[in-house]
C-alpha cells in the first residue's frame, strides 16, 4: 500500500546564479499578498460591505438628527470616513501578518536569500493597492449617498492622494501590530485600538462638540489633522495639509524600521 | 555523487541560544560530514527546533558558533540561505495559491530566473507525484500532499542541505509513509538532509547518522547501529506462553545472565542483556534451563536493543514512538498518545 516510488533528481534543477534582487523579491511578496486578498471573498467583500454599511448608517440613520441635515452631514463625514478607512481595514493586515508568522510562512521567507526589507516593501505595496481599491470604491459610494465636491476635480484628486498616503503610513503601523502579537486573535484584538483614534477625532463630529476633558486628545492626535486636511483640500484650501503630511511621514519613519527588524526575528 | 567540498556539512562549537532565562541550546558541539541523512533526536523541549532555526539563520546564536558548509550563520547568513532549503513542522505554503504557483514563487525567491523557476516547479511536481493536483489550490490538498508540496518548495532552489523540522508530526500513517518515501528518494539522489524527530522509528528508518540531544546538548552521536551497540549488549528476550510463569522465567534468565531482567507483563516478555560477546552461548543456556523448569515459551531470541531502549538509557526519558507508546500501560501512556501515536 505504499505510494508510488519517488525518485528525485535535484540535478534536474539548476542552482540559481545569485540571490534575487530587492525589486523582484518585493514583487513576488506583493503578488502573493494580492492573490490571497482577491482569492479570499471574506477579505475583499467584507471591506466593501463594511464601507456601504458605515456610509448608509451615518447618512440615513444618524444623519437626520445631526444639525445641518443629512445631506450636509454627508459632505462632512464622507471625506473623514474615506481618509480613515485604513483604520478599519488595517486589522486585516495585522491578522494576516500574525497568521503568516504562526503558520511558518514568514519563517520560510526568511530562510530564503531575499533582501529582508523586501518582505515589508512587498507587503506594503500590495496593501497599498488593496487599500486604494477600498478608498476609490468607498468614495464612489459616498457620491451615491449624496456627497458632493466643494471645489474642483483636481482638489478632489489631491484629497484622494492624501488618503492613499495615510493608508501607506497606517499599513506599516498595523504590520507592526501583527508582528508583535502572539497570535492572529491577539492581532485582531490589538487592532481595536484604532477605533479609539477613529472615533475620538474630527472624523464624525467636530472635536469642539466633545466634552472639555476629551478635546485635547481629539484635537492633537494625528487623525484629526489628517481628516481636516482632506476636508480642506476638497473645498480648495490647503490648511492642515502640512501638519497631516508631517504626521504621516513621522509615523512611517518611526514604524518602518520596527517592521523590518521585527520581521527579521521570524 | 562526487563531492569536491571538504568542509563539514555542519560544525557547531559551544552553540548556545537563550531566550531570556530559558536556555534552548547549552553549548552544543556537533560535527557532521556531508553526504548523509542526519537525524537530530530528542524529547520535546530538547532544543531540536531551535537548532534547525539556527541552522536556517532564523535564530542568531547567543554564544558559540555554527558553520553550515563552512559558512558562519551569523557572519555570512546570505551564503547559508543560498545553500539550504527549509521545510517546517507547519506546512508553509500559501493555501489560496495552486501547487504550481507556490513552487514558482519560491523558486523566484531563491533567485531562479522566470524560465528556470517554471522548469524547477515542473520537475518537483513530477518527481513528488503532484502532477494531478498541481493546478489546484493547495487548500484542497490532503495533509500528506501539502507536506510534499512544502518539501518541494524547499527544493526548487537546488539547495545543498535540506532542513526538515519534524517532517511527519501530525500526519496519519499514510501521510508519514508518503513523506518517508520522498525523503528516501532525495537521500538516494544525493541531497544532504538534516531532520529532527521525536519518533525513534523515523530516525531508524531514514537516518545514516543520529545525534541525540537533551537539555540543549548532544548526549550521544553515531550511526544507528553504533548507538545501539554503545548502550546495550545484545538482549536475550523470551516470550512466555503462560503469564503465571513470567516470574519463574525471569529468575531463570537472571541466573544465567547475572543481570536484572525487565518484565513486560502485557507483552508476556522477559528481557535481559547478555553478559558478553558470547550471547549465543547464554541463549542456549537459557533455553536449556527454561526447558528443565518446564516453562513453555512462544518465542525466544537474541536481538540488538531498539533505538527506544538506547534513547531511554541516554536521556532517562521514554521517547514517543508510535510502536511503543501503544504498549505502555498506566497514566504515562495518556500523555504520550497524542500526535498520531496510535496505529
Amino acid at each position: 500500500m505504499t505510494a508510488q516510488p519517488v525518485t528525485i533528481h535535484p540535478a534536474a534543477i539548476a542552482r540559481p546564479a545569485g540571490p534575487p534582487g530587492m525589486l523582484l523579491s518585493s514583487a513576488e511578496v506583493a503578488l502573493r499578498t494580492l492573490r490571497k486578498y482577491f482569492r479570499t471573498p471574506g477579505l475583499w467583500a467584507m471591506g466593501v460591505v463594511q464601507s456601504v454599511l458605515f456610509l448608509f448608517s451615518f447618512r440615513y440613520v444618524f444623519g437626520g438628527y445631526i444639525q445641518g441635515g443629512a445631506a450636509r452631514y454627508a459632505d462632512f463625514f464622507v471625506p473623514g470616513y474615506v481618509a480613515t478607512i485604513v483604520l478599519f481595514t488595517g486589522g486585516g493586515i495585522a491578522v494576516a501578518v500574525a497568521e503568516d508568522r504562526v503558520a511558518g510562512f514568514t519563517g520560510r521567507l526568511l530562510s530564503l536569500p531575499v533582501p529582508r526589507a523586501s518582505i515589508v516593501a512587498g507587503r506594503a505595496a500590495a496593501d497599498f493597492l488593496t487599500n486604494g481599491w477600498a478608498i476609490v470604491l468607498t468614495a464612489a459610494f459616498g457620491f451615491l449617498f449624496g456627497f458632493r465636491l466643494g471645489g474642483t476635480v483636481a482638489d478632489g484628486l489631491a484629497a484622494l492622494g492624501l488618503c492613499l498616503a495615510y493608508g501607506l503610513t497606517f499599513m506599516v503601523v498595523f504590520m507592526v501590530l501583527g508582528l508583535i502579537a502572539r497570535s492572529a486573535q491577539a492581532a485582531q484584538g490589538m487592532s481595536m485600538i484604532a477605533f479609539v483614534f477613529a472615533f475620538i477625532s474630527s472624523t464624525y463630529v467636530p472635536a469642539n462638540t466633545m466634552p472639555g476633558w476629551l478635546q485635547p486628545f481629539a484635537k492633537y492626535q494625528p487623525i484629526t489633522p489628517m481628516v481636516d486636511a482632506v476636508r480642506s483640500l476638497i473645498v480648495g484650501s490647503s490648511s492642515d495639509v502640512g501638519l497631516a503630511l508631517g504626521w504621516s511621514v513621522l509615523l512611517l519613519v518611526a514604524f518602518t524600521p520596527i517592521a523590518v527588524l521585527r520581521y527579521r526575528r521570524g | 555523487m562526487g563531492r569536491q567540498e571538504q568542509a563539514p556539512l555542519l560544525e557547531a562549537r559551544g552553540l548556545t541560544v537563550r531566550f531570556g532565562k530559558v536556555t534552548a541550546l547549552d553549548g552544543l558541539d556537533l560535527t557532521a560530514a556531508p553526504g548523509q541523512v542526519l537525524a537530530i533526536l530528542g524529547p520535546n523541549g530538547a532544543g531540536k527546533t531551535t537548532f534547525v532555526r539556527t541552522v536556517a539563520t532564523l535564530q542568531r546564536p547567543t554564544a558559540g558558533e555554527l558553520r553550515v558548509r563552512g559558512n558562519d550563520v551569523a557572519r555570512n547568513p546570505v551564503a547559508v540561505r543560498r545553500d539550504i532549503g527549509l521545510a517546517g513542522q507547519f506546512a508553509a505554503v500559501e493555501p489560496t495559491m495552486t501547487g504550481r504557483e507556490n513552487l514558482e514563487m519560491t523558486a523566484r525567491l531563491f533567485g531562479q530566473g522566470r524560465r528556470a523557476a517554471r522548469h524547477a516547479a515542473a520537475a518537483v511536481i513530477e518527481q513528488l507525484g503532484l502532477t494531478e493536483v498541481a493546478g489546484r489550490r493547495s487548500a484542497t490538498y490532503s495533509g500528506g500532499q501539502r507536506r510534499r508540496l512544502d518539501l518541494g518548495a524547499s527544493l526548487v532552489g537546488a539547495p545543498r542541505l535540506l532542513l526538515l523540522d519534524e517532517p511527519t508530526t501530525g500526519l496519519d500513517p499514510a501521510g508519514r509513509r508518503e513523506v518517508w518515501d520522498a525523503v528516501r528518494g532525495l537521500a538516494a539522489s544525493g541531497t544532504d538532509i538534516l531532520l529532527t524527530t521525536h519518533y525513534l522509528d523515523e530516525a531508524d528508518e531514514l537516518a545514516d547518522h543520529v545525534v541525540v540531544i537533551d537539555h540543549g546538548i548532544a548526549v550521544a552521536s553515531g550511526t544507528t547501529s553504533e548507538l545501539k551497540a554503545s548502550v546495550g549488549r545484545d538482549l536475550i528476550e523470551a516470550a512466555v506462553a503462560d503469564p503465571a510463569r513470567l516470574d519463574d522465567a525471569a529468575q531463570v534468565v537472571e541466573r544465567v545472565t547475572a543481570s536484572q531482567p525487565r518484565i513486560d507483563r502485557g507483552g508476556r516478555r522477559v528481557t535481559a542483556p547478555a553478559a558478553g560477546a558470547g550471547g549465543a552461548g547464554e541463549l542456549a543456556a537459557v533455553i536449556g534451563c527454561l526447558a528443565d523448569a518446564a516453562i513453555a515459551v512462544d518465542e525466544i531470541g537474541l536481538r540488538r536493543p531498539t533505538l527506544d531502549e538506547v534513547f531511554l538509557a541516554l536521556t532517562g526519558v521514554g521517547a514517543r514512538s508510535p510502536a511503543t507508546t501503544a504498549r505502555v500501560p498506566g497514566p504515562a501512556a495518556a500523555a504520550s498518545v497524542q500526535n498520531g501515536g496510535s496505529r
